[in-house]
């Protein structure tokens, strides 16, 4: 068996981030949607990881580490917003939050 | 790499995958928001293997606990449903699964073009927590104190913004 290299890391992470980008455009339920962001954001997480380990440089992890503290600011406000637009609407579904549409 | 670290990658990213595949096709939000959390753990026992174990600690602390109990209050607050059988828009399910396969394509390809440039042999840098410190106080001063400001921020606007009577 060949040794784990980059390209398996890289490979996880690029199905992780598809996984996530099909359930964004396919699931009309919002907080799937939303979790299905986290979804994306951890496979960068994971490729910036990797690609830190192979090239020996730590500034990538550094990075994550940003990105995890953004990511759970951005969460937090994130479902802030959904509460007051179910509070306004009583409706959980995209479709149903078409007001900006022409 | 020995034979162990080998399975143990496997096993981890099939986990990884599976969990992800599965948050976005159960019909229930807590079993998604539950298979997120399998999919976080896992992810962070890929880190473990990358030598980043900080990451790994950080990972679980703040995903698999803090968002993830975010995420589950806001699934009480709103009383959501199991979601009906909608009826699945086809023209957008088949746009959307040929704009995720596309872009798949150019990442393959990519990969596969890539594939040479890097060396497969074992890497010496370990993610050691007191290096990772050193940097983050050193050189990254900067960006870590704009980022307590930024969580600060955050917390008022999410107090703001769960108010009843939003203006």
């Amino acid at each position: 068996m060949s040794p784990i290299g980059l390209e398996h890391f890289l490979a996880v992470s690029g199905l992780l981030f598809f996984t996530g980008l099909l359930g964004v455009i396919v699931r009309r339920n919002i907080l799937i949607m939303y979790m299905s962001l986290e979804l994306m954001l951890n496979a960068a997480n994971l490729a910036l990881v990797a690609f830190s380990r192979f090239n020996n440089n730590l500034n990538g992890q550094v990075m994550v580490f940003f990105i995890i503290t953004v990511a759970a600011a951005e969460v937090s406000v994130g479902l802030a917003l959904i509460v007051a637009l179910h509070r306004k609407r009583q409706s959980a579904h995209v479709e149903d939050l078409a007001t900006l549409k022409l | 790499m020995t034979a162990a670290t080998n399975i143990l990658f496997f096993f981890f990213a099939f986990a990884t995958l599976l969990c992800g595949f599965l948050v976005i096709t159960s019909r229930n939000p807590v079993t998604s928001a539950m298979f997120l959390v399998l999919t976080i753990v896992s992810m962070a026992g890929l880190f473990v293997q990358l030598q980043a174990f900080f990451l790994a600690a950080v990972q679980i602390l703040v995903y698999a606990g803090a968002v993830m109990v975010l995420f589950l209050f806001v699934i009480m607050m709103l009383d959501l449903k199991e979601e009906e059988r909608r009826k699945i828009r086809l023209v957008g399910a088949a746009i959307g699964t040929l704009a995720v396969g596309s872009i798949g394509f150019i990442f393959v390809k990519s990969l596969a073009s890539a594939r040479h440039g890097f060396s497969p042999e074992t890497p010496t840098l370990v993610g050691s927590t007191p290096a990772l410190g050193k940097l983050l106080f050193t050189n990254y001063l900067l960006p870590f104190e704009i980022l307590s400001v930024l969580l600060l921020v955050a917390m008022v606007g999410v107090i703001l913004l769960s108010k009843k009577d939003l203006k």
